[in-house]
């Protein structure tokens, strides 16, 4: 299978991307410019962290109307897998495709540490790897991570089991210990923690390899269907 | 020529850790009298005044909704006065 990994102006976690795909998954990974207006043939949409136009006017507010956009919306539309880590959850929520933003920590402080989270839902297909309840050990690195959406919303995303994981220890204030959530249909995933750098044990935690597995097997697993 | 105003702030439902910061400080520096302090964004836009104000407040709404507000946590507001044209 083959994933995209988006890159913007500012963003830094695209290398660490690539190389949990290619080195760790053995998957096909390709880097795309924002400049770029197509998906075509690609399995997988990766939106990396970092800080992309410098968090100027609000994180991920201008790399929203980046000419890649309109394809990753379709992209998304087509029930393909979509994954936002730290300013990629924030460009998702900013393009309308999550629900909620991500407002700064309640601490004021930019926090740089691994944290515990919940496996909440182990149904979804960035999930399925792991247990219900599991804990699992990503690093978090972020000022504006604590998520927030108001009381409807919230109802909704729980409804819907759109909570995919949850801080154990809430770090940043978020609602609910929110860490991830999906959109309605499952298929975009946006998460604050850092799943690409903890990919080997050598780098402290290789909980981040689950995620990328279910992405992996659910995409095989499709395939197998289409051609089966 | 126009010039647009626009202020963007908070929701009151909103937490703002930073102006929370700001107005502490104060407090620690004696300002006793400061009750509140809001931090907020604040654009100055210049407009060609070939443009009639109905589409130009549809055209502010349009560039505040898409862009300079986040609908979910901010609030905006704006004033448009005429400024005399370049010579």
């Amino acid at each position: 299978m083959k994933f995209a990994i988006l890159a913007f102006p500012g963003s830094n976690c695209e290398m660490d991307l690539y190389y949990a795909i290619q080195d760790i998954m053995n998957e096909e990974v390709e880097l795309v410019s924002y400049k770029k207006n197509s998906l075509e043939g690609f399995d997988a949409v990766l939106i990396p962290g970092g800080f992309s136009y410098g968090d100027y006017l609000r994180s991920g507010a201008i790399a929203r109307f980046s000419p890649i956009i309109p394809a990753l919306q379709e992209f998304a539309k087509s029930g393909r897998p979509v994954l936002g880590i730290c300013n990629g959850f924030q460009i998702l929520t900013e393009a309308g495709l999550l629900p909620g933003s991500l407002q700064k920590n309640v601490s004021a402080k930019f926090i740089c540490q691994t944290e515990p989270l919940v496996v909440n839902n182990a149904g979804s297909l960035f999930s399925s790897a792991f247990k219900l309840a599991q804990i699992i050990n990503l690093p978090i690195a972020h000022g504006d991570g604590n998520y927030y959406c108001d009381q409807e919303t919230l109802k909704r995303l729980i409804a819907n089991d759109q909570i995919i994981f949850k801080y154990r220890n809430n770090p940043n204030g978020s609602v609910a210990n929110i860490a991830g959530i999906t959109n309605k249909a499952g298929n975009v995933l946006g998460m604050m923690p850092h799943p690409e750098r903890a990919v080997e044990d050598i780098l402290g935690s290789s909980d981040g390899v689950g995620i990328f597995q279910s992405i992996v097997n659910y995409v095989k697993s499709r395939e197998v269907v289409a051609h089966g | 020529m126009a010039l647009v105003k626009v202020y963007v702030n908070y929701k009151k439902s909103i937490l703002n850790p930073e102006a929370q910061a700001i107005q502490k400080a104060l407090g620690r520096l004696g300002y006793d009298n400061v009750n509140d302090l809001k931090l907020g964004k604040y654009f100055e836009i210049t407009v060609a005044d070939d443009i009639s104000r109905d589409d130009l407040n549809k055209e502010i709404n349009d560039i505040c909704d898409k862009m300079l507000a986040n609908y979910n946590m901010e609030n905006y507001h704006y004033d448009i006065t005429e400024t005399e044209a370049a010579q």
